[in-house]
Formats: C-alpha cells, structure tokens, sequence
C-alpha cells in the first residue's frame, strides 16, 4: 500500500470526469455508485495506507511519490507528488470517511433534481481537489487542491445558479478566497527565496537543521515572520477569519449537503491544516504566531455573537462554524497543534452532523429555513431529532462527548500558555456556543409557545439513505473524543501519532498547570457550557424569559447582531462601490477616452488628409483592395528580385 | 524528415492560398472555407515538424535558412530566417490558431467571402514572418504586412463603428512602425556592417566590433520599444486596442489578441534585450511600472465594461501587462513565464473571443445586460466558458497559473513591493471573468430570446476542444514548453545580466561576427548541420 497511496485522490477524479462527460446520459443508479463508489474506494485505500503507516516506525511514518514534473525554470523546480504523513494521514481519513458519508446522503437528499449528475460530478472534483490539497507534499501542489477546492465551492454554492442569490454568494466566495491567495502566493514567493525550494520536507529540513541560518524571530518583523504571516491571511480568507469571513454565510446557499461537507468538515479547515503543516515556520515567528491566536479567538466571539441572534437555521450553523473554526486557530496560535487538530476533527464529525441534520429539517420541511416558523418537529422528526440533539451537546462541549474533549484541550492550552485573556474569551464563545445550539434545536423541534402555531407544515422523516449517515456521525460525535483523552484521564492517541509531523514534539510538555488546575479547568468549562444550554431552556423551552423582551431593552445591541456589525455593508460601501465608481468613471470615462483619445483623435483630424485618401482607398470594393494588396506585395518581391 | 526551405514554405504557403482563393472566379463559399481551413490546417502539421527537428537541450537556433535568391545584397538585405525557443511556440500557436480563426468564420462571414479568406491567409503568413525573420529589414516587412489584412478586416467586415477602429488601428501602429523603421536604418548605418542581419548587428555589438553611445543606445531602444509597447498593448497606449476588438469579426479578435499583440513582446525579446542591454536594464524600473500599472488598470476598467468583447480587450491589457513585467524581471523565471504567458493569453483569449463571437451570432448583441440565465438554454457552452475563464484567471491546473506564477516568482526577486502590487491582479482578474460569467449565465431566463438560444453544434465544438485541451495540458503538464525556451531565454538574459559587454568573446548567446554565416541557400539544422543541393 506504500507504493498506491497516492492513487487516493485519483478515484474521485476519475469519479468526476465520468459524471462530468456521460453523467447526463446514465441512469440515476449508475450516477449515485459512481460518485459514491469512487469515494469509497479512495476511503478503503486510506484505510489500509494508515494501517501500512502505522506498521512504520515513528520516524519513518512517511509516504512519498513522486508522479512528474509540473514546473520548472531555471532554479525553480515544483512536481506533481503527493505524500502521506501522521498528518495528512488524519485529514485524508477525515475527508474520505465524511465525504462518503455526505454523498451517500446527498443520494437522497438530492434525489429528483434535474442536476443531479452535475451535482456529484462537482462533489468528486471536490474531494480530488480537497485529497490534492492534502496529500502536497509541495506548497504550489498545496495551491492547486487550494484553488480547486475553492472552485468547488464557487460552483457548488452556485449550484442553483438561477437564484441569483446562490449566484452572487459563490462568487463572492471566490473572490474573498481571492485575497487570501494573492498574500499566499506572496508567502511563497518568500519561502522560495529563502530556502530555494517549495517542498515541505527541504523547508522544515532548513529550519530544523540550520538554527543559526534561521533564528526565532521576535519583536520587529522579520522575514520569516513576513512569511508566516502572508500564508496566515490565506488560511484567513480559506478559513473564514477575521476579516474575510464574510463568504462563508453567504455559502449557505449551496445545498445543504455541501454546507456539511465543504462549508464545515473539511475545505475550510484547510487554512488550520495549512499552519499545522507549516508549524516549523510558524514556530520560529512568535509575532505570526500570537497574531493567529488572537485573530482566532477574536473571530471565535464575534461569530458567536452573531450567531445568537440569526433566525436561518444554516446561517447559525455557519456563523457557529466560523467560530469554531476561530477556537483551532487560537489553539494553534498558542502552539496547541495537536489539540487544533483534534477540535478540528471532532468539529468535522458534529458539525457536518448538524449541517445534515438541518438538511433533513429543510427537506422534511420543503424548503424551510427559518427557526421561527419550525417547531414541534421532535414528534414527526424523531430520529433527526435524536441525531441533532447529540450534535448539539456535542458541540456545546458536555462532559463525554467528543467536543467537550477536544474544546477543553484548547482552553486547557490557552490557560496553560499564560494566554489568560484568550481563555476568559474561549470560556465567553463556549457559553454563547452552547446558548446559540441550543436555541436552535428548541426552536426547531421544541413546543412553540401559547398563541402563537407552529407552521403547518407537513413534515415527514428523511428516507434511511439520509438517516443512517446521521446516525453514524452522531455515534462517532460521542466517541471521537475518546482518541484525545487529556492527560489526566488517559493517553492522548492523537498526539502520539501526530507528534513526528510536528515541530513541537512535547507541546509544552504540559507545562503551567497541574493535573488538578487542569481538572478545574474542565470543570469550569462543562459549567459554562451547562449554563449556555440552561439560559437557552429558560428562553425557549420554560420561557420564564423574554427574547424579544431582552432584544427591546438593548436595541442597538440586537440590531448590531441582528444585522451582523454591517461589516457587508461596510465592505460595499468602503471598498466595491468606489472601486467600480473610480474604475469607470475615473479610468475608462475620463482617463482612456477624454485624455487619451483625445490625443489621439486630434492627431487623427491634423492627418485629415491622410484620412482623405483613406477614405477614397476604401471604395467598397473587393477587388480594389486586393489589387492593392498585390500590387504592393509584387513591387517588393520585383524590387528584391532585380536591384 | 526534412524539408528544405520548410520556414519559407511555412510562411508563404497560406499567402499563395490566398492568391488562389482571389483568383478562382465563381467558387462556391463552401468550397472557398473548406479550402482556406485545409490549408491552414495542413500549415498547422507542416509546423509540427519544427517541434520535431527540435533537439534538446537546445541553445541557439535550431533551424535557420536564408533563401539565397531573395536578398538585396548591395543593400545589405538578407532573407534569413531562424527558430529557437523564443519563438517556435510562437509560429505554432499561429499556425494553430489560423485554422481555428478560419474555422470559426464558417457561419458568420457570407458577405465578399473570397477576399475575407484570402485576407486571413495573408495575416498568417505576415505572422509567421514576424516570429521567423531574423533581418530587420524583412522584419519590418512582414510586420507592415501583417497590418494591411487586419486594417481590411476591421474596415470592411466589422461592427459599426468599424472605420473609426480601423483608421485609430493604423494610426496607432503606424506611428510605431515609423519610428521603428528610422531606429532601424540608423542601427544599419551605426554598426557598419553593411548588413540588416540581427545577429551579425548583435554579434558586433556584443563582441565590440561596433558600439553604440549610452545616448544612441538609449534612443535607439525608445523607438523601437514604442513601436513594441503600442503592439503590446502596454500602458498608456492602449486605447486602440478596446476599439479594434469590438468593432473587428471574431476571427480577426481572435488572431488579434491571440497572435498579434504576442509581435510586440515578442519583437522586445527579440530585439530591444539582446541589441540594447543597458538602455533595457536603464528602462527598466519605467517599464515595470507601466505593466503593473497596466496589469491593475486593464482589469479595473474591464470589470466596469458593459460590453463583452472590450472587457476582454481590457484583460489583455492586463494579461500582457504581466508579459512585460516578466521580460523586465530579466530572471530566467520571469522571461519563461513571459514566453508562456504569451502561449496562454493567446490560446485562452483566443477561445473567449470565439466565446462571444459564437453568442453574438445567435443573438447579434454582446452587451451583458442582455443575457442573464443562459446556462439553462446553453449548458455545455457555458461549460466551456467557464474552463476558459478559469484559464485566464489563472486557477491552478490549467495554463495561465504556470505563466503567471514565473512570471511573478521572477520578478519578486527584482522587485517585491512592485511584484506584491501585480500579484492582486489575480483578485481583479477573477473579479471581472466571474461577475461577467454571473451577469450572462447565471440567474432567471428573463428574456425568450435567451431561451431559444441552441447549444453549441459540432462546428463550434471543434473550434473550442482543441483550445480547452490546450489549456488543460499547458496547465498539468509544462515540461515538454518550458524546456524548449529554456536555452533561448538564458541567451537573451546572457548580455543584460553580464556586466562586461565589451571584448566579450566567443559568447554562447551570439555569434561573432566572424563566425560562418549559412551560405545562401543553406538550411542548417543544428546539431548536425545539412546541406541541401541548390536548385
């Protein structure tokens, strides 16, 4: 298996071009084995390269393959070869194991639509461009599964491109995407400047190897810092961070499956997997460093924030997504790679559960998305019921389950790091996480209050091809946690195997805190987590509390949140619309047909006798243009042939 | 296999095509097209066989021939002609995009279809000559050839305001090329060699034999730098350019943005670096400025356009902006990149050009505001628009990423903060190609026109797959390109970055002027040289 791992990302590409060429012309059968066949057979070969992984020792846990050369000029070389270690190892098992599960729900949730081959021709490409993108072994391979991804996403958010609501908002998503790669490539640009290559191994062996070549940049910026920091704001607009997270709301327009899929488990946590990968740099720069944890924890509130107050059931999941994805960004930030990588993890599993979740709400409900006309779902959605309600205590970090693991490493690590401020703001988005999740499923599916009827709507249970993929994440959204047990309850499997990909091997031995404080730690957390949830019961299950009540004694507040800070608005109007005012008016109006044209124009009427004779040249007639023609070619070729 | 004489019977073939096609009296329009499209398909293969008589690793000119009986030799006036890496992509995405051009007027010229056909055939060997010619007098033969088939076109089979375009074309270019061709016969008194062959001139002006006065140098390179730049189209002498596109047919857009603006890099690879290396490394940092500036105001002016061939105008002022930033990094990486960028805008600017011509023929508008949806009514077209698009934003995996990136990998070491600014061209880029490609195929079918529109028939198809698979190969798989122009871009970066220009022997990059010049009547083909019998 060490000589064809490579061939991971090669079925759902082969998946791809068969849908993407025939698929309209094969029955649905043959387009739902193709699109999840491909796929699964890319998971079972995963399955057996980290077997074959494991089977290595520590030091050598590593795959790779060369396939052939993509680019190269004079010094420059980068290839298309692709590796495996601890690291991808993680994130390929995560994208091959949800995506199967996502397509196999996709056969029903998107059962019946005219584009459905489409569909599934764009999901494979998806997961050729998200496999690509991990298994890299250079950067600017890296950067195609970049922009691939980034394509998908474009065309899958788009997917219904008559709505021009879907249109708009996949190509915002690109666009915003856009900026963040033009600063990623300046980052390479970098990186190859100083250590004359682009391949992860040369990079991380200069850094390791030559510490005085490469010292640990503190205070002022340094060019390593510069580096980190430049494929950092492409992590940004990838990840959906401060202040490029604006695509990723939009994107709820996409199917849902596609949401669960793209827009939480796997492509936007590409820009964590990158820092991850690149933490032999990030470690030798403490200011990116800190600037990545405190981007992520800042991102990590204000998303909470917004998403306490969204009616559109996706929009609070997406709001929820980008600030859990700002939770593994401060994680990261403070050296916790391993603990980043584990919520990154639990999150793709809870997450896409909550996504597909409220998938199977919309279908069951006929389109229906927003939180105050659902309600009293619990009775004719049971299962779904059931599934969502284990993501949400998933999520909301209760005791047990998976993400009550994985966000108490990263807290853990934010206080054990002396990074207090950014621990009492974790413990803050904690709270609002589990409010807000909460919420969601009382709206949903709890009572609607006296007076006021749940919507009439006839909702029904989603078929098993839908559930059984539900209640599958939901058993691993309890279980996951069990393979990052903290120190104190058990061994951190995780880390184990994650430790040789890393820069930091010990991750702060664990330093501050004892294992009582980190107990209390937890203790505290799973408090403030129960208490989120309580608040939300009081709200909108006992309703001893007033919502609306709440929102008419802070009006500004609630219109802020409600209106999401109007960072869209002031996007538009500080940056697009004077852009597209100077553009035209100052550029092409003004600039190219006043200034220039009028120069030219009245260099045209002094040559008006030129022109003249122009015109009579032009009598119409083809004939006299090309005697003309000839004439002119036969005087050259006389004057060569006799002077 | 070997034939002799084969760049002059490259070049002269499609001409005397044309000739025919004017003077078969009565054909039928049919067999006329299927006649100029065989042909220039048959140039295409002929021109394949310069990839194949290509040996690699490869220098200096692989192939290069003087036609012994068509020189002035009192005026010192040779018919030489030579390939090496610089442009030997060059003469095959002529040779390729001809019979595309060809092929693509099928259906939307009916009107004086002879001239129109012979017309195309003349542009392509005026083409080819300008990538092939190695005597600065034939030089500037074909390139004012090459103007008189593109003014007709425009002037007579083009939009509205056709005769304004046309007459702005030749102005534009005229003023150019006159510059140019003083610059030119002063170049030929200046070195005293009696001779308007561009190697010998370089050879004397590398070797010492000859040289030129920081000032001649400096004026020398201006002229013939603006007859260059105005081609290229590089910031500010572009505006020409938005008018010839909209107002030319599709065939002429697609040779002019696929091939003819390529003269004007191209004739600054060719002949501003390796003749005046210092006034080039002098002008260096203006010019790279202007191709930024370019790079930036060609894409903010063509996302504001409302027409959808002048937004494309405008992205080639942009794309070519990056062309010339890469020439000016002088970095192998920056000049491989250019020479790639030149392949990729052509071939990806070529096909949106067909793009729209083929939209325009069903529906007679190009204005955006009038479509909206048509990926409902045209599914596969709207496919192939996108893979295009994608191409010329530059996504990873396709073509233009490859020249973008060298190009902006080379000139990041010259000059970051400059390179930093380019580098948001990427987002402009895309922001034009995706908001257009949203405003015309995605939203609600709200006009019945659009929804009667037909998909694309197997004409078009043929005219489209071979550009996409173009751009898919150039994308995955650069090798078998970069390799070729490696050697020709090291010679011409050789003088510019050796300081030591003078009592410079024996250089690997030119000839001394005491070297061998081919007899007359000679082909050589290196590494092996062979003779052929005179006739």
């Amino acid at each position: 298996m060490s000589d064809w791992f490579w061939i991971i990302p090669f079925f759902p590409l082969a998946g791809f071009l068969v849908l993407g060429l025939v698929g309209r012309r094969l029955p649905v059968a043959a387009v739902s084995l193709t699109a999840c066949g491909s796929v699964a057979l890319s998971f079972v070969t995963a399955l057996f390269s980290w077997q074959a992984l494991l089977r290595q020792p520590d030091e050598a846990r590593f795959f790779s393959q060369r396939l052939f050369t993509w680019i190269a000029a004079g010094n420059f070389q980068a290839d298309f070869s692709f590796g495996l270690n601890p690291l991808s190892m993680v994130m390929v098992l995560v994208i091959t194991g949800v995506g199967l599960l996502i397509h196999i729900y996709s056969t029903g949730y998107m059962h019946g639509d005219p584009g459905y081959p489409r569909f599934f021709a764009y999901l494979n490409l998806f997961l050729f461009a998200m496999l690509t993108l991990v298994m890299a072994e250079n950067y600017l391979l890296l950067f195609v599964g970049w922009e691939g991804v980034g394509l998908c996403s474009y065309l899958l958010i788009g997917f219904w491109f008559e709505k021009p609501a879907a249109a708009s908002a996949g190509k915002k998503a690109f666009l915003v995407n856009r900026i963040g790669d033009a600063a990623f490539l300046l980052g390479l640009f970098l990186l190859f400047y100083q250590f004359g290559t682009l391949d992860f191994r040369g990079i991380e062996h200069a850094l390791h190897s030559e510490p005085l070549h490469f010292p640990v940049e503190t205070g002022q910026i340094g060019t390593l810092t510069l580096t980190a920091l430049l494929l950092f704001v492409g992590a940004v607009g990838k990840s959906a961070q401060i202040p490029l997270y604006v695509w990723l709301p939009d994107a709820m327009e996409g199917p849902t499956p596609v949401s669960a899929l793209i827009h939480a488990a796997t492509m936007v946590t590409a820009g964590i997997y990158l820092v991850v990968r690149s933490s032999a740099l990030f470690t030798r720069a403490p200011l990116a460093m800190e600037t990545v944890a405190v981007v992520g924890m800042l991102t990590a509130v204000f998303a909470a924030t917004i998403g306490l107050v969204q009616r559109d059931i996706k929009r609070v999941l997406a709001y929820s997504t980008v600030s859990q994805l700002g939770y593994m960004f401060a994680a990261v930030g403070v050296g916790a790679f391993v603990g980043g990588m584990f919520h990154l993890v639990t999150h793709a599993f809870f997450k896409a559960l909550l996504f597909l979740g409220a998938g199977s709400v919309i279908h069951g409900l006929h389109g229906e998305q927003d939180l105050f006309h659902m309600g009293n779902l619990r009775k004719q959605m049971p299962r779904t019921f059931a599934v969502m309600l284990v993501g949400m205590l998933a999520i909301a970090g209760v005791p047990g389950l998976s993400g009550f693991f994985s966000k108490d490493e990263i807290l853990w690590k934010l206080f054990s790091s002396g990074h207090t401020w950014l621990w009492i703001a974790g413990l803050a988005g904690a709270a609002m996480t589990a409010f807000y999740t909460a919420r969601l499923i009382l709206l949903a599916f709890g009572s609607r209050p006296h007076g006021e009827e749940a919507h009439g709507h006839a909702a029904h249970e989603s078929p098993a091809v839908m559930v059984v993929p539900l209640v599958i994440l939901a058993l691993l959204s309890i279980a996951a946690g069990w393979i990052g047990l903290p120190a104190w309850l058990g061994t951190n499997h995780l880390e184990e195997f994650l430790s040789p990909a890393l820069a930091v091997h010990a991750e702060g031995a664990h330093g501050a805190g004892s294992h009582s404080t980190e107990i209390a730690a937890a203790a505290l957390s799973s408090g403030i987590a129960l208490l989120g949830i309580g608040a939300a019961l009081l709200f909108y299950f006992y309703r001893r509390l007033d919502p609306d009540a709440l929102a008419g004694r802070f009006p500004f507040l609630y219109r802020l949140l409600r209106n999401k800070y109007w960072v869209d608005e002031l996007y538009r109007g500080v940056f697009v619309q004077p852009c597209l005012w100077i553009s035209r008016r100052v550029f092409w109006l003004y600039w190219d047909q006043e200034v220039i044209d009028g120069l030219v124009n009245g260099t045209g009427r002094i040559l008006a006798g030129a022109g003249n004779i122009l015109r009579r040249l032009q009598s119409g007639s083809v004939r006299d243009y090309a005697a003309w023609l000839c004439a002119g070619a036969l005087t050259v070729l006389l004057y060569l042939l006799i002077v | 296999m070997k034939i002799p004489y084969l760049l002059a019977l490259l070049t002269y073939l499609p001409a005397a095509g044309g000739i025919l096609v004017l003077l078969v009296n009565g054909a039928q329009e049919k067999v006329i097209r299927w006649f100029a499209f065989l042909l220039s398909a048959a140039v295409f293969v002929l021109s394949l066989l310069l990839v194949a008589s290509y040996p690699l690793p490869a220098a200096g000119y692989v192939l290069e021939e003087t036609l012994g009986w068509l020189q002035v030799p009192q005026l010192g006036i040779t018919h030489h002609m030579g390939v090496d890496g610089v442009n030997l992509f060059l003469v095959l995405l002529t040779t390729f995009l001809t019979p595309i051009a060809i092929l693509s007027s099928f259906t939307a010229v009916h009107r004086k279809v002879q001239s129109y056909y012979a017309l195309l055939l003349f542009l392509e060997t005026g083409m080819l000559g300008v990538f092939l010619a190695l005597d600065l007098v034939l030089f500037y033969l074909f390139w004012e050839v090459t103007l008189v088939p593109m003014y007709l076109l425009i002037g007579i089979w083009g939009g509205e305001r056709r005769i304004y375009a046309a007459v702005k074309f030749i102005l534009y270019t005229m003023v150019g090329s006159l510059l140019m061709l003083v610059a030119i016969l002063y170049l030929h008194l200046q070195t005293g060699t009696g001779s308007f062959d561009l190697l010998r001139i370089a050879g004397q002006l590398s070797s010492g034999a000859a040289a030129l006065t920081r000032t001649q140098e400096l004026w020398l390179f201006l002229a013939f730098f603006v007859a260059f730049a105005i081609k290229v189209p590089l910031f500010p002498f572009h505006t020409w350019l938005p008018d010839a596109h909209v107002e030319a047919p599709t065939a002429g857009s697609i040779l002019l943005a696929g091939v003819l603006l390529k003269m004007g890099a191209y004739g600054i690879l060719r002949f501003c670096l390796p003749l005046f290396p210092h006034a080039s490394t002098a002008f260096a940092p203006l010019i790279s400025l202007l191709a930024v500036i370019g790079i930036i105001y060609g894409a903010l002016v063509a996302l504001v356009q409302t027409d959808m061939k002048k937004l494309i105008a405008y992205s080639s002022v942009s794309h070519l902006g990056f062309v010339v930033l890469g020439i000016f990094s002088f970095s192998l990486q920056g000049l491989q990149g250019a020479s790639y960028q030149m392949l990729n805008h052509g071939i990806s600017t070529g096909a949106l050009f067909l793009i729209v011509g083929i939209l325009y023929e069903r529906r007679h508008t190009r204005r955006i505001e009038e479509f909206g949806g048509i990926a409902r009514s045209m599914p596969h077209y709207a496919a192939a628009t996108l893979i295009i698009a994608l191409s010329s934003i530059g996504l990873p995996g396709l073509n233009g990423f490859v020249g973008e990136f060298l190009i902006l990998l080379g000139s990041f070491a010259k000059n970051s903060a400059l390179t930093a600014v380019a580098v948001t061209g990427v987002f402009f880029s895309a922001a034009y190609l995706l908001w257009m490609y949203q405003r015309v195929y995605f939203g609600p079918l709200t006009r019945d026109e659009n929804r009667q529109l037909a998909d694309l028939d197997r004409r078009e198809w043929a005219c489209l797959i071979p550009l996409i698979l173009m751009a898919v190969w150039m994308g995955i798989y650069s090798q078998p390109f970069l390799q070729r122009m490696e050697g020709a871009s090291r010679n011409i970066l050789h003088p510019i970055q050796s300081n030591q220009l003078v009592a410079r022997e024996a250089s690997p990059d030119f000839r001394p002027a005491a070297s061998p010049k081919p007899a007359a009547g000679e082909s050589r083909i290196a590494p092996e040289p062979r003779s052929f019998p005179h006739e």
